[in-house]
């Protein structure tokens, strides 16, 4: 149901005049773990439909769960990376509902008692003032199961409403979810979107540097719930709009963003914002109303009778935390110092998502400057154009090191490096493999070159002549011709420097 | 012993046929051929069967006496037969849970109660009747129509596992499972004259076994005497990881406890608050006959008081009724079992909802809706968490009294069997039959069910009810024995020999 509608938007800045924005995110994560939260399916991404089951995860009357143990270590080191307390003993709740996508017609997760509670994460957002950091406090972090995957075939709206039929597919049934809440964040005014997308990055990259989630955003691993309200200056929060399943970052930025100029504009023509759940829609960046609150469901939540409570012991908490790997934000202070760049240079390599690529690259033992040159110039503007994540480009750190190589030792030009890219991205092989298949060598043999020079000096005798008698400029004509003749693959520079001693002409 | 005659062996007790078997005096192929011919003459009055797997036993049967032929290794019920409540899954075979709305529902695996009596070698004959998803003290809340008392066909045989017990009450077979979830198993084998243990609760694995509510749910054993129940026990007990509220600790001796029959200075309590006014007069009079019987035997008897059982009953319907609200969502037409109603321009949740009017029986929907209520917010504080702090208290009641007493005593039940259709219609009442075995459903621990004798006034079994701390199920098999051999002595047999003929 998505397509341009008629919804009244306040231009942005407009709106930040007259109401400050309350934002609240509910971001779930599947953990990368082998097996599922209560059984011992694997978890892998893209099997045939329903070939990842058994009895627990499709629900069958009878089954039992059973914790997952490392979902529960996973979930303690991500709470105490966000400086979170850790309960010592808490209970896993049973949400009652009936969905199809449901194999109990209750999801398994938490309810009073979270795991982790009270912590807080820090974010970097780039302003025209330069970068500012904002604190956004954590409410809780728990564990629950997700659910299957529904497929609507048939009617037009790609809902269960008016579809003909709906395929299930449990594979997802009971992969482990971590679901990171955070308190209200207030005072980022007009950087609302900017703050609750670098949340959800900086989110990302701390579950990648624990190693608890690769956090596949591409394929649904995470999925964010945006809520916002907005409060006319000095006056209470308003109403909430939640707006489900927003799942890339850029996405997050632009709900915000649509959420604010949309409430704006209801508050200010006199109406209400209703609490309701709403559909962010990529192709539009608009948000449309899902299922109205106003008759919000009642969950039931009661505790799991089926499960023992969680009960960490103070020395495994202890082990964890002292195991903890370095943060992000630790991180990227270390690695700006070692290469000697400024926050501004650092945030253009955290915006483009080329930090870990450029680490590896340089590790590659490739200069720190050539490194993020490649990966945040022409590797960005491709993979823009493709639409794609850097990272799922076909290049990588090691063709940057063998083609920065070739250039050290004058085998490649950097106009020669860029074809061989081009030839790398487009799927022609490796480096060498496309060097040999493009013939890419630069033609650097200076006998080579001489008879090409002695070849262009006897074409254009008039010009020879300017030279020898000391008009230097002139010697662009011949290297061009030169270069011609080689079809592009010689060193200008060296050319240039060859003619030159051949003439015996000074500089 | 002297060899055991074909039309004698489906009388005989599990433990007596094992003895013949492994003397050679008769083949497990001989017993089950025997109990498959009973079902075959006395079902159609008893309907203790909703399942009978003819081949499946047979084939087990046989395969038992070619090992014991070949001299294996068997344990001490190989080639037994065995009724197994329909509760449990078991692949490939039926399993309805007495409801309609998984007719034609065959599990795609074991539980691990299935797969012990299998590794034991145990022959399963076939699935027995319940009161729908075990809601219920009759089976007249099958969705399958009712099973009758063997004692007296117009009497109800107990539930939710009467068919289990009328099996046993009419030889159909000499050993049965059950699950107690307020009584489930204590209060059927009470008004059929048999044996039945709720264990521990953790001590026999819920896997396979389809919840009720999930935190009073006990598998146990049932028999006609206390000696093949521990035999059964100790085949299904122990830990298992695939049900984490299993404990994971060795399993008392319940065996050697039911051979010893030893209760010389052993402290007995009668139960004040479980007795007297509402307890039917023969009831009272084989209780009070059976306690001093354990008192001659050198037991101490004394009385204790447990005050929270009086809203044992209450909070029990608060708790059992919301887990079984959220236990049962899953059936609603999607993935198995019956699908009402689809008919191509029905919503989902329009199938849903007539699948789950079509498919459930009336006790099964009030229950839901009750737990559906005390579990919706703003009211559950009030319902329960109540219930649960009222639970706690229960607990506490069984923690003080087992301070002063090794095993607690009582009646089973407060009357003997009732009429079938006595009480449809009045819920109320039907509650109260199981007004003496829910506390130790709400408290964990366990108890067994122990026939006493017949009552004067109907001539109707009267069953005593033992109970014990968690873990100590092995008090129960000493009592049990020592008190049922007193009473066998008397009778010069089992109560059970004295079963009408049907
Ligand atoms: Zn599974």
């Amino acid at each position: 149901m998505s397509g341009s509608t008629a919804i009244t938007r306040m231009p942005f800045d407009q709106a930040l005049q007259s109401f400050e924005p309350v934002l609240g995110l509910e971001t779930h994560v599947e953990l990368g773990t082998a097996s599922k939260m209560f059984c011992g399916c694997a978890t892998e991404f893209g099997g045939a439909p329903n070939t990842q089951v058994c009895p627990t995860c499709l629900g069958l009357p009878g089954s039992l769960p059973v914790v997952n143990a490392v979902a529960v270590e996973s979930t303690i080191r991500m709470g105490l990376a966000l400086h979170c307390d850790i309960a010592s003993w808490c209970r896993f709740a049973r949400k009652n509902y009936f969905y199809p996508d449901m194999p109990k017609d209750y999801q398994i997760s938490q309810y009073d008692e979270p795991l982790c509670f009270d912590g807080y994460l820090d974010v970097v957002v780039a302003t025209d003032d330069g970068p500012r950091e904002f604190r956004v406090e954590i409410e809780r972090v728990h564990m629950e199961e997700d659910t299957g995957k529904l497929t609507h075939a048939g009617g037009d709206t790609g809902r269960i409403h008016g579809a003909d039929y709906s395929l299930v597919d449990y594979n997802r049934a009971g992969i482990p979810l971590i679901e990171i809440v955070t308190k209200p964040i207030v005072g980022a005014g007009s950087l609302a979107p900017l703050v609750a997308r670098a949340y959800v990055t900086e989110l990302r990259d701390l579950m990648r540097a624990l190693g608890v989630s690769d956090v596949r955003m591409d394929q649904g691993s995470l999925r964010c719930d945006v809520n916002v309200s907005l409060a006319p200056a000095g006056e209470p929060w308003g109403t909430r709009s939640e707006t489900k399943n927003v799942n890339s970052l850029r996405s997050v930025e632009r709900a915000v963003r649509f959420e604010i100029e949309r409430q704006a504009a209801v508050l200010t023509d006199g109406e209400r914002v209703v609490q309701e759940t709403r559909h962010f829609h990529e192709d539009t960046g608009e948000t449309t109303p899902g299922r109205s609150k106003e008759h919000a469901e009642d969950y039931r939540y009661f505790p799991e009778p089926d499960l023992v409570p969680v009960a960490p012991s103070e020395d495994w908490i202890e082990q964890l935390r002292s195991t903890l790997p370095e943060v992000p934000s630790a991180r990227r202070a270390r690695l700006r110092d070692e290469w000697g760049i400024s926050d501004l240079e650092m945030q253009t390599l955290v915006n483009a998502e080329a930090l870990e690529l450029v680490e590896a690259t340089i590790a590659a033992g490739v200069d720190q400057g050539a490194a993020r040159k490649w990966w945040t110039g022409e590797f960005t503007r491709v993979a823009n154009e493709q639409g794609v994540a850097l990272e799922d480009l076909r290049v990588t750190p090691a063709h940057i090191a063998r083609v920065e190589a070739l250039i050290t030792d004058g085998s490649l030009t950097d106009k020669l490096a860029r074809s061989v890219f081009e030839g790398v991205l487009a799927g022609e092989g490796d480096v060498d493999q496309v060097i040999a298949e493009r013939g890419l060598v630069v033609v650097g043999d200076d006998s080579t070159l001489m008879s090409a020079i002695e070849q262009a000096l006897a074409d254009q005798p008039d010009v020879a002549e300017k030279i020898r008698g000391g008009k230097v400029q002139a010697a662009g004509a011949i290297v061009g011709a030169v270069m011609k003749a080689t079809k592009g693959q010689a060193d200008a520079a060296k050319v240039r420097t060859l003619l030159l001693a051949h003439l015996g002409v000074e500089e | 012993m002297a060899p055991v005659m074909d039309s004698d062996l489906v009388r005989q007790s599990a433990a007596t046929l094992s003895a013949a078997m492994q003397a050679g005096e008769v083949t497990s192929v001989q017993v089950t051929e025997a109990c498959l011919a009973r079902i075959e003459e006395v079902d159609d009055k008893v309907h203790a069967f909703l399942h009978v797997d003819r081949e499946t036993a047979l084939a087990t049967a046989a395969d038992i006496d070619t090992r014991r032929a070949a001299g294996a290794e068997l344990g001490p019920l190989a080639g037994i037969p065995l009724a197994l409540k329909d509760v449990f899954t078991m692949r490939g075979v039926p399993t309805t849970c007495g409801s309609r709305i998984l007719a034609d529902w065959r599990p795609p695996y074991d539980s691990t109660v299935v797969e012990r009596l299998r590794a034991a070698g145990v022959v399963i004959l076939g699935k027995t009747n319940m009161d729908e998803f075990a809601m219920g003290s009759s089976t007249e809340h099958s969705g399958y129509g009712p099973t009758h008392n063997p004692w007296d066909l117009e009497r109800i045989p107990g539930g939710s596992g009467g068919g289990s017990s009328a099996a046993l009450a009419a030889f159909e077979a000499p050993l049965a499972m059950g699950t107690d979830t307020g009584g489930s198993i204590r209060q059927p084998a009470a008004v059929t004259g048999t044996v039945g243990v709720k264990p521990t609760y953790g001590g026999v694995s819920r896997y396979g076994l389809v919840a009720l509510a999930s935190s009073l749910d006990q598998a146990g054993p049932c028999a006609r005497t206390v000696l093949d129940a521990a035999l059964l026990h100790e085949v299904i007990a122990g830990h298992d990881p695939r049900d984490s509220t299993s404990i994971d600790a060795p399993v008392p001796d319940v065996v050697a406890a039911a051979r010893s029959g030893d209760v010389r200075g052993m402290r007995i309590g009668l139960v004040r608050e479980l007795g007297g006014e509402g307890y039917q007069q023969g009831v009272r009079q084989r209780f009070d006959e059976a306690v001093a019987i354990l008192t001659d035997l050198g037991a101490d008897v004394v009385e204790v008081s447990c005050p929270n059982f009086e809203y044992a009953l209450g909070a029990y319907y608060l708790i059992l009724p919301a887990e079984a609200s959220s236990n049962l969502a899953r059936f609603d037409g999607m993935r198995y079992g019956l699908r009402a109603g689809d008919d191509g321009d029905a919503s989902v949740e329009e199938v849903m909802s007539r699948t789950r009017e079509a498919g459930f029986g009336a006790e099964v929907k009030r229950r839901i809706m009750l737990g559906t209520y005390s579990l919706s917010s703003g009211y559950y504080d009030a319902y329960y968490g109540q219930a649960q702090k009222v639970r706690t208290l229960i607990a506490r009641d069984f923690a003080a009294a087992f301070e002063q007493v090794d095993v607690l005593v009582s009646p089973t039940t407060p009357t003997t069997a009732f009429r079938l259709g006595e009480k449809l219609d009045d819920p109320l009442a039907m509650y109260l039959n199981d007004i003496a075995t829910i506390p130790v459903n709400l408290a964990g621990n366990c108890a067994m069910s122990v026939p006493v004798g017949l009552s004067p006034e109907d001539g109707l079994p009267v069953g005593l009810q033992i109970m014990a701390p968690a873990l100590g199920d092995d008090r129960l098999y000493r009592v049990g024995s020592a008190l049922e051999a007193a009473l066998v002595d008397r009778w010069g047999h089992v109560l059970t020999e004295e079963v009408p003929a049907l």
